[in-house]
């Protein structure tokens, strides 16, 4: 971290950082323009107060009509805009699929590299308690299936205002997930821009016995579990990947050179999980680093159900992350 | 049809220029009808064959920096708007010298160089791609216009409807015509699409106008006014422009679609030629002579025939590139 030393010990909002990142960029770059269902107001809260600073022209309200927004932004970027959308929820990219994997991500790939499409799609996701089914997803997975995605998923505020202007500045479709539960963390963030590279992870805790990748919300999780078993004498690295498509794999088998053991915490199901990709490659690629079989954590396979201890049944807790240690050092 | 008084509207050299390129794209389609049957084409093809009013009638209105999105059914609003026969040949070729260099082949060429924001093999899939260019110009300050040319079937997508209402709330210079074949691949359109799709724009508070899409002329004509209201900054139309296509849904479709056309309405279709209709048009106001009409066809025939062995003479791109144009910038390659 390169921070003044006036502005190290702010503390704000992971969702107050993300803004700042958009601020940031909205003053950087005039062709900047963000839009999505009321942005003016901003239900989550990445957006509010930009639209009195910048005006409703680029700070701009539009319709209920997800399919049309996410595809209007690749025909805006081809010639000239830097479209930011806010899609509120991490299931309205369902609602248009076609227009973010059929077009956004393959417009400049079929088009024989002619375009730059410069995108971001962020969204708030993930289960938030009792947001039931359709509101608590994290398609994550499935967009890193795409192919011409670029996918950013930060666990701490300080990440998420460098992310969002690199995402912002980035020459391609970016989706940006916020981990619901995420946005209301706090964390030390610089008040003057900054960027963190797509495709950089960072190790956020050191250790020495097994290397923990964690995704998203999954982060804190991670943490706290290398906590608490610190004290039964188990040293816990905890690497976050930051970014899903670029991955860092380098420092994932870097991580796992040094500990030998592996597991994988994803916020998300388990199916063709982050996580299952993650494994799979350092599998293949990092086989005799492995002293034991890796371990993935991830929700059952199921949507995520609406009455409380149903949803604590089906999403990630602590002491599935600790099991999954435990397992992996058997 | 339009009268001899909207022709003159038009200059003697923009009509003739709009007869060649019609004639342009009936040999371009006619020639892939004859490469398809022998096995030429990778993969398939959706032919233009007696559309071609809508798509030159509807681009001779443009400016050269204005823009289209197109369809599956997409080369002759290419044609129209002014891509190369050889370089799309080469595309549908697969090979290096197509406009993506292979990569997209019919459904998806694009050429940002013409304003072609790219045919399209999802249906329905342009309509708000040419919305958003439309917007990025009307943000930009700038007074371009984007054409999103779409099928009957199109017209039944969700996006076609939300893209006309943020359109009009938006006041987008956009112009959405919409080719209505009577068919939807084989199943006629008045079985699946109520009412008429002109009066689809009357809720949405924008003017939609009904027009002959065998007339050249008259597409013209309606669509110049849809682009003086866009550039005005009036905001959007809705053209339905009636047509039919000769050829096949997609090239050989006979191995299984058949007989779902009635003969004698493929035959009246085919006695309303609009490149007869047209050329005759030409003929009778002292424009054009006969002779001169026969050479044009011969030079475009001839074009087309260049443009095949332009096609087979060019190599095939490096199988690496497969790998590439993922992303832009600092990220080239799959990873
Ligand atoms: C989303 C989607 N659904 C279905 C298809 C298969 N399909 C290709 S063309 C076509 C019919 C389109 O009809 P219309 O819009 O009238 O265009 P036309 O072929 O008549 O020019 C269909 C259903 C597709 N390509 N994309
Ligand atoms: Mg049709």
């Amino acid at each position: 971290m390169n921070a003044q030393s006036t502005t190290t010990d702010r503390s704000i909002y992971f969702i107050e950082a993300m803004r700042e990142g958009l601020r940031g960029m909205l003053t950087e770059d005039e062709n900047v323009v963000v839009i999505g269902e009321d942005v003016g107001r901003s239900v989550i809260g990445a957006t509010r107060g930009l639209v009195e600073d910048f005006g409703p022209m680029r700070v701009r309200n539009t319709p209920i009509s997800e399919a049309t927004f996410v595809g209007m932004c690749v025909g805006a970027a081809a010639v000239g805009l830097r479209p930011v959308v806010d899609l509120m929820v991490g299931s309205f990219f369902y609602v248009a699929m076609d227009q973010l994997a059929d077009q956004a991500a393959k417009l400049r790939y079929m088009s024989g590299g002619q375009v730059s499409l410069p995108i971001v799609y962020f969204t708030a996701s993930g289960p938030s308690g009792s947001a039931a089914a359709q509101h608590s997803e994290n398609p994550h997975p499935m967009l890193m299936n795409v192919a011409g995605l670029k996918i950013v998923m930060p666990s701490t505020p300080y990440d998420a205002k460098g992310l969002m202007v690199s995402a912002v500045r980035d020459n391609n479709p970016v989706v940006y997930f916020q981990d619901f539960v995420l946005g209301g963390t706090r964390g030390v963030v610089p008040e003057e821009l900054y960027s963190i590279p797509l495709g950089v992870g960072d190790i956020k805790r050191h250790g020495t016995d097994v290397t923990v990748v964690a995704i998203g919300a999954a982060v804190p999780k991670a943490l706290r579990v290398a906590e608490v078993m610190e004290k039964d004498g188990v040293s816990v690295e905890v690497v976050d990947p930051r970014t899903l498509v670029p991955m860092d794999y380098d420092l994932i088998l870097e991580s796992v050179t040094r500990t030998g053991r592996l597991v994988v915490v994803d916020n998300a199901r388990l199916t063709c999980s982050a996580a299952s990709e993650i494994v799979a490659t350092v599998t293949e690629r990092g086989f005799d680093l492995l002293k034991s079989a890796p371990q993935r954590v991830a929700w059952a396979d199921v949507p995520v159900p609406f009455s409380p201890p149903l949803e604590e049944r089906v999403v990630i807790s602590d002491s599935d992350i600790v099991s999954a240690i435990r397992a992996v050092l058997a | 049809m339009a009268t001899q008084k909207d022709l003159d509207h038009i200059t003697k050299d923009d009509a003739l220029d709009m007869l060649r390129r019609m004639i342009r794209i009936r040999r371009f389609e006619e020639k892939l009808s004859v490469l398809f049957k022998r096995g030429k084409l990778p993969g398939f093809v959706h032919l233009y064959t007696g559309e071609e009013a809508i798509a030159v009638g509807a681009c001779s209105a443009l400016r050269d920096d204005d823009r289209i999105t197109s369809t599956h059914r997409g080369h002759g609003h290419l044609i129209a708007k002014g891509a190369l026969v050889n370089r799309m040949m080469a595309e549908l070729f697969g090979r290096v010298d197509g406009y993506c260099r292979g990569k997209g082949g019919s459904m998806h060429i694009v050429s940002f160089e013409l304003g072609i924001i790219g045919t399209n093999g999802i249906v329905g899939g342009g309509i708000p791609i040419g919305t958003g260019s439309a917007w990025a110009d009307s943000h930009l300050g700038r007074d371009n216009v984007t054409i999103v040319f779409f099928g009957d079937g199109a017209s039944n997508q969700g996006v076609f409807f939300e893209s006309m209402n943020i359109a009009s709330v938006w006041k987008l210079p956009v112009i959405f015509v919409c080719e209505n074949n009577g068919y939807t691949e084989w199943t006629p359109t008045a079985e699946l699409t109520a009412g008429n799709i002109v009066d689809r724009s009357a809720p949405m508070g924008i003017p939609g106008e009904a027009v002959d899409g065998n007339d050249v002329v008259a597409m013209r004509l309606a669509v110049e006014r849809a682009v003086s209201r866009a550039r005005a900054g009036d905001g959007p139309t809705l053209i339905e422009a009636r047509s039919y296509r000769w050829n096949g849904h997609n090239e050989g479709e006979e191995a299984f679609a058949g007989a779902y056309r009635p003969d004698a309405e493929q035959a009246e279709w085919r006695e309303r030629d609009p490149i007869v209709a047209f050329g005759e048009r030409l003929v009778s106001a002292g424009w054009m002579t006969r002779d001169e009409w026969d050479a044009v066809d011969a030079e475009e025939l001839s074009s087309v025939d260049a443009a095949v062995e332009f096609a087979e003479q060019s190599p095939f791109p490096d199988a690496d590139e497969a790998l590439l144009h993922l992303f832009a910038d600092d990220s080239e390659g799959v990873r």
